[in-house]
């Protein structure tokens, strides 16, 4: 048997009101990938700050053994000299920095008054190649996708002499195949002999790199599955997860199909700052009521460019082509005439573009649509309330009250607000962008009960997404984009992970 | 339970707390000179100024902690604009009144222009106002001050409201205007309360609102009591309260005020949900030169002149009463009644230190702190919330 590298022992971590952990106990084994699985606010991220030192000792109850010896860390820095590296979900890069100033943030090489430089851009250089990043050290972070800042953060982590590797999902902002690359590294560093835990919703990706994982709801542990003793297919994952066997992740629908709604032709838009850049080159596409479209695609093919730029051109400029609603055509200049002509675009980033997080759930919910509880620019409170509440029981929100703020809820939950907002806005087509990110799966299966009752009210649904399940369970025609272009159509009855797969690299190949 | 009602009423009402205290603390170190009738009369003449920048100021800080600088300097100009159009050129006050708010809504637009369809930063854009401004007075004075005003031009500011009934040493009608206006607010609460109940939504626990009744009601009276112990109901008062109520409302009630707080909240989530961000970054520095407008018509009626030098400092007044009254640096939170209680509390400590005779550096000195201390204290005590 393998040395037990880290045991964390009954863990009991209270916040006023709320135990968040309620005797956990965690063993990673040296040289293996752990995962940590659990639906959202079961308690995982409370759990790694409890062991990265950002609750420090004392706070909590239970013991946290490293290497044979009871931590007691205060800090972060603390858990860092050990080598216990924790890299979270939300990168934390300094946009207008290079990836050497990044890398050695906080750690700066050379004396207090005089950093070296050519040490701090050469060692990060060395860790660049580690993780197979080919980019120069000193190319600003701002100038690379989201891919490579993940992989920097990782370097980054390497250059604290990381012993114990700690992912927080680290592929919620990644398309598939860098995905698949950044597991393929963990796989990589595994033989090189690192312990790592990851914390994830993904579970393929469980299955592909994790060699045990622990289960963790409601703050407690339920079980930890063993690769070389149980199956690790994703029903028995979901199983420990939610505590009962989802046998359909998707709800079925039966689809009628009636007249197209929505149809764009020859749209072009270019870059919003590098105007001769084509973000989107001569689609067309349509949509018909009753209907849920997919946009599948990598992550920067232009797919969130285009719903945007439909979207009363809130992104891009110089944009060409014509748009048909219900036949005919409209020029849409602003975000107002689009949510007029019965438009809605949910946004990927519901924290960033979607919400107000220091508003309460009623300000959120009526926004898009003031007009309707308002007469003559003066606001009908009685109305917005009703409206408000209407909408939390019909999504099902779980929250104290209408009044409670935004930023307080889970991302599920969040989720939820954002749908309601735009549904109360009465559109006619909704564009989902990325509608189920960062949510654990039993949200995702209600938000998904909300688009087949939208499309059964004669809706149509556009629904873009990196996941290829959920555009594969959930439409009835696919489009796939890639570069800008429409590389497929397919009906979603023949399409499979793999056709779609090999669409893209076709395309990208230029066959 | 009980426990928990009270220390979130001590937080939701810090600064009222504060305002009774260094009110109090006044009083006792001036020997109860601070709350003499002509003492309270000066608070609001003197004050008056901050009551109406603050007011436009809050709609520029909720966009974002946005300020504008350039207040103090505007107006200078509209007073100076004004005092030659009245006194050199003989125009009729109620025209010059029209022509100063124009000039105003002019200013503004201008600056609004640039930060709101150009998208300079406030802070540029309004610091070359602040000199653009300040120089302009100083060419349309030409150096000099401009007084007297016209008779029939300060009345509308320096007078006060005839007392219908002849009171002997107590003016009446300034008392029976402090009970109507109890009544009212008595009357508003209890009516939500009412209307809350029969719809089923949660009220406050009773006892909540019998005490700010009872408190606000309380000051309502003592106030009015004091100024009919002068002269009566000042019309300036009538001027404020008349701006706080339309901007109380405008805010609090209307689509145009969502807008504003929903812009500060998350800007880009408002421009997705088809909210015209453009409009109303205009709209709130394009308001901001009518109150300046405003405040320059209380400003020379009050100096009875204008100079040169007039509305010096106006815009720290009037941001320092905003975060004071807990607006938030960042946009997106902040209310009319809070400004009225910072402006009150700039107020009360300026006058409290004048009449104790402290040296007007050290005044600064404190003022300072007090701007310091209560966003020190807002900022943390929204950390330990979380």
């Amino acid at each position: 048997m393998a040395k037990i590298l880290l045991e964390m022992k009954d863990i009991i971590k209270t916040f006023p009101g709320v135990k968040a952990l309620d005797h956990v106990n965690l063993q990673v084994e040296e040289g293996e990938i752990h995962a940590l699985v659990g639906e959202n606010g079961a308690g995982k991220s409370t759990l790694m700050n409890v062991l990265s030192g950002v609750y420090c000792y004392g706070t909590y109850e239970g013991d946290i053994i490293y290497n044979g010896e009871i931590c007691k860390f205060s800090k972060i820095k603390d858990s860092e000299e050990k080598g216990i590296v924790i890299i979270h979900q939300e990168l934390a890069l300094v946009p207008e920095m290079t990836i050497g100033e990044n890398m050695y943030l906080g750690n700066e090489q050379g004396s207090p008054m005089a950093i070296d430089w050519d040490k701090t851009y050469g060692e990060s250089d060395k860790y660049l190649r580690k993780v197979g990043l080919m980019e120069s050290s000193r190319t600003l972070i701002k100038d690379i996708g989201v891919g490579k800042q993940q992989l920097v953060e990782i370097a980054k982590a390497l250059a604290k002499n990381a012993k114990l590797l700690i992912l927080d999902e680290p592929t919620s902002s990644l398309n598939e195949s860098d995905s698949q690359a950044l597991l393929d590294l963990m796989l990589e560093f595994k033989k090189q002999g690192m312990t790592m835990i990851i914390i994830t919703h993904k579970l393929n990706e469980v299955a592909y790199v994790a060699d045990k994982i622990t289960v963790i709801r409601d703050g407690s542990t339920i079980e930890t599955l063993d690769k070389k003793k149980d199956a690790f297919t994703e029903d028995r994952i979901i199983q420990g997860m939610v505590g009962r066997e989802l046998t359909n992740r998707f709800p079925s629908r039966e689809p009628e199909v009636g007249d197209t709604a929505l149809e764009v032709k020859d749209w072009t838009v270019h870059h919003q700052i590098y105007s001769d850049r084509k973000v989107v080159d001569h689609v067309s596409l349509y949509v018909k009521k009753g209907e849920v479209l997919g946009i599948s695609g990598l992550m920067g093919a232009g797919r969130t460019e285009l719903a945007m730029s439909i979207f009363g051109g809130s992104y891009g400029r110089d944009i060409s082509g014509q748009l048909f609603i219900d036949g005919e055509e409209v020029k849409l200049a602003s975000v107002k005439e689009a949510i007029a002509h019965k438009i809605a675009y949910v946004t990927e980033d519901r924290k960033g573009n979607g919400l107000i997080l220091s508003n309460p759930i009623r300000v959120n919910t009526t926004l898009a649509n003031l007009k309707d509880v308002s007469s003559h620019g003066v606001i009908d409170r009685d109305k917005e309330v009703a409206v408000a509440e209407e909408y939390r029981q019909k999504l099902k929100t779980k929250c104290p009250s209408i009044e409670q703020n935004v930023g307080n809820l889970s991302g599920g939950n969040q989720q939820k607000v954002l749908l309601a907002k735009w549904m109360y806005a009465g559109p006619d087509v909704l564009i989902l962008d990325e509608p189920t990110r960062g949510i654990d799966v039993g949200a995702k299966y209600e938000i998904y009960c909300i688009i087949n009752d939208l499309v059964a009210n004669g809706k149509s649904v556009i629904m873009i997404s990196s996941e290829l399940p959920e555009v594969l369970g959930m439409s009835d025609r696919i489009y796939i984009m890639n570069e800008g272009k429409i590389a497929g159509e397919m009906d979603a009855k023949e399409a499979s992970q793999e056709k779609i797969m090999s669409c893209i690299l076709k395309s990208s190949k230029g066959e | 339970m009980e426990k928990v009602s009270i220390s979130s009423l001590l937080k939701k009402y810090t600064m009222v707390i504060v305002l009774v205290i260094v009110t109090l603390f006044f009083t006792w170190q001036t020997g109860g000179r601070m709350l003499l009738p002509q003492n309270i009369n000066n608070l609001i003449a003197q004050n008056a100024y901050v009551f109406v920048l603050a007011t436009g100021m809050l709609l520029c800080i909720l966009t974002g902690g946005n300020i504008d600088l350039s207040v103090g300097s505007v107006v200078c100009i509209v007073g100076a604009v004004g005092a030659t159009l009245m006194v050199n050129k003989g125009i009729n006050p109620f025209l010059a009144i029209l022509l100063m708010l124009g000039a105003g809504v002019l200013i503004g637009s201008w600056q609004a222009f640039w930060i709101a369809y150009r998208r300079i930063p406030p802070f540029i854009v309004t610091l070359a106002g602040m000199l653009m401004f300040r120089g302009l007075s100083n060419i349309v004075l030409d150096g000099f001050t401009i007084a007297p005003m016209p008779d029939g031009y300060l009345m509308l500011f320096n007078n006060y409201i005839v007392d219908f009934f002849h009171g002997e040493g107590l003016n009446i009608t300034c008392i029976l205007a402090g009970v109507i206006a109890v009544v009212i607010f008595v009357g508003l609460v209890f009516k939500g309360r009412i209307s809350k109940t029969k719809k089923g939504y949660a009220v406050d626990p009773l006892a909540n609102d019998v005490i700010k009744c009872t408190v606000i009601s309380v000051v309502i009276l003592a106030f009015m009591w004091r100024l009919a112990q002068y002269k009566g109901i000042p019309n300036i008062l009538l001027w404020i309260i008349a701006i706080i109520l339309i901007y109380w409302y405008l805010t609090s009630k209307t689509t145009v005020g969502r807008h504003l707080y929903a812009i500060g909240g998350n800007e880009k989530a408002a421009a997705l949900s088809g909210i015209n961000t453009n409009r109303v970054y205009f709209m709130a520095y394009a308001n901001m030169g009518l109150l300046a407008a405003v405040a320059a018509m209380m400003t020379i009626a009050r100096l009875n002149s204008a100079n040169p030098t007039a509305g010096d400092g106006y815009e720290m007044d009037a941001i320092g009463a905003c975060f004071i009254g807990g607006a938030s640096a960042y946009g997106g939170s902040g209310t009319i009644p809070g400004v009225i209680i910072g402006a009150t509390l700039m107020g009360v400590i300026n006058l409290g230190m004048s009449i104790m005779g402290v040296d007007a550096n050290w005044q600064k000195v404190v003022k300072g702190a007090v701007l310091l201390a209560a966003v020190i204290f807002d900022v943390e005590s929204k950390k330990r919330s979380k």
